[in-house]
């Protein structure tokens, strides 16, 4: 059964340092909140996964949390790059970042087989790319019936999952709809899980085709309105296109950084 | 004569080769503005594809990402993401792959990942792969749209992040990939195709305007050239001010 907690005793329960950690939501429902909490409690030496790590990414590697990151994609969507990353990989600011880098068929794929409780998941894909030279978790396979060279990646199965989502009742069920990612299957495929919501209700409205979260798949929800602007929520704000646009100059220069990390964690420069 | 910027030539020209009736799995950027120009040009019933789970996307305006609320809203069904790479892009369902570049080479396969040679320390550190490689891997066809500069158009790629043909013609074939890969890319200055027996990106249309050596001087290999080289179509009224509808619309 899911816990209703406040967000920063969900993630202080929840997120430990050295934990690998997937802040999934592709595009929409961003838990961009819970990411800002991890940032303030100061975790660090986290594996973090990600199929596209935009800029609450940016932030949680900029503020050094992270020395690892499993990803398939890492920009500022429709802006450019991001800054913060490519500065750890490429200079060790703030501290070296080693990444683990996939396709995103791929990372889907790893946690479906997460999610499936299998140890791995095999797609047709990779073929004739440079991704398997470097990635050790891309291999080849045959298939035991036709014998065709197919691609095998091993199930991603994340000590934490944290998303966000519109809806969750008292006793924890979800409710999820719009653009669902990978949601479902990296909260499925996590040890312990975290559903950020725009509202905790008495009792939720049956929404067809609304993805549903049952209360005992969830470790913990956690009321956060706007938890995902930038980002946004179907049915409750838009995305804040301006916001990832005024993104990109903070996210260049190491001391706009730091001045937005000490607004963040309430640190007097 | 119509004023037109090379861009905006570019973006008609990608447009125009996105037929009737056909799917198309849409990039960001450049590849997202030309598929939504042929919607509202010469393909109403283009199909448009979008990652994020959006099937089907009939947008009003230029989304700023490909989870752009306004893809989902619009579209015939929205999916999840291991769903849209398993069920329907992975079979080959898709006609077309749209997509961009960072770096292309001239057998067209694809960069996006890392500038340099040593891929632990980089030049520049690129967003990666997405969904371009089984995009690559599996549309029945792929066309790219870039725009044309030496840095660009290298002889070889620094990194195969999406495979285009190797190293010639006969190569996806010996890989088992099931596309067809790169039949077309467009860029600023003109369009290139894959010559039909060493699949070499040989330019066969140029922009108006434009001259031969422009673009020679903008490739980074040997351009070989069409015998038979055209001149692609201006853009008309009608494309140049819906097209900056479009523009307009999504800023």
């Amino acid at each position: 059964m899911a816990r209703v907690l406040a967000l920063g005793e969900a993630v202080a329960e929840l997120v430990h340092d050295g934990d690998t950690v997937a802040l999934e939501g592709f595009t929409h429902l961003i838990p961009v909140e819970a990411g800002h909490e991890i940032i303030r409690q100061g975790r660090r030496e986290l594996t973090l996964v990600r199929m596209t790590p935009d800029i609450v990414y940016d932030q949680l590697i900029g503020a050094g949390c992270a020395s690892r990151l499993i990803f398939s994609w890492g920009g500022n969507p429709g802006v450019g790059s991001l800054h913060r990353f490519r500065d750890a990989v490429q200079h060790a600011w703030p501290v070296p970042l080693e990444i683990e880098e996939h396709s995103h068929a791929g990372m889907a794929n790893r946690y479906v087989a997460g999610a499936s409780g299998l140890p791995f998941a095999v797609l047709r894909g990779y073929t004739g790319t440079d991704l398997p030279g470097q990635t050790a978790t891309i291999k080849p396979i045959t298939c035991p019936f036709t014998g065709e060279q197919l691609t095998a990646v091993p199930a991603l199965n994340p000590d934490v999952a944290i998303v966000h989502a519109q809806r969750a009742d008292r006793a924890g069920n979800v409710q999820m709809w719009g653009l669902v990612g990978v949601q479902k299957e990296a909260v499925l495929s996590a040890k312990r899980s975290l559903v950020t919501v725009e509202e905790v209700v008495d009792e939720l409205e049956p929404r067809p085709g609304a993805i549903v979260l049952p209360t005992w798949a969830v470790t913990a929800v956690a009321e956060v309105p706007g938890g995902a602007k930038p980002s946004y929520a179907a049915g409750y704000y838009e995305r804040d296109n301006a916001a990832y646009q005024a993104w990109d100059p903070i996210g260049r220069e190491r001391e706009e950084f730091t001045r937005w990390l000490n607004d963040l964690t309430g640190v007097k420069a | 004569m119509n004023e037109y910027t090379a861009d905006e030539m570019m973006s008609v020209a990608a447009a125009r080769a996105l037929g009737e009736g056909t799917s198309c799995f849409v990039g960001i950027g450049l590849p997202s503005t030309a598929a939504n120009l042929a919607r509202r040009t010469h393909a109403p019933n283009l199909t448009l594809i979008y990652e994020s789970g959006c099937l089907g996307a009939k947008p009003s305006r230029l989304p700023l990402s490909i989870g752009d609320g306004e893809l989902a809203d619009t579209a015939d069904a929205v999916v999840s993401v291991p769903e849209v790479f398993n069920y329907w892009l992975q079979p080959g369902r898709i006609d077309v792959g749209f997509l961009g570049a960072a770096q292309l080479d001239k057998f067209g396969n694809i960069n996006t990942t890392v500038i340099g040679t040593d891929y632990h320390d980089p030049k520049v550190r690129l967003p990666g792969a997405g969904g371009a490689p089984e995009i690559a891997a599996s549309c029945k066809e792929v066309f790219v749209v870039l725009r044309q500069n030496k840095r660009a158009f290298v002889d070889q790629v620094d990194f195969v992040t999406s495979f285009g043909h190797g190293s010639g013609r006969g190569d996806r074939e010996r890989l088992g990939l099931r596309g067809a890969g790169p039949t077309l890319v467009v860029t600023d200055l003109g369009l290139l195709r894959p010559d039909p027996d060493t699949a070499e990106l040989t330019l066969t249309e140029l922009h108006p305007g434009i001259e031969l050596d422009s673009v020679v001087a903008a490739t980074g290999w040997t351009l070989k050239v069409a015998e038979d080289l055209k001149t692609t179509p201006e853009p008309t009224e009608r494309e140049l001010s819906l097209l900056r509808e479009l523009k307009k619309a999504g800023e």
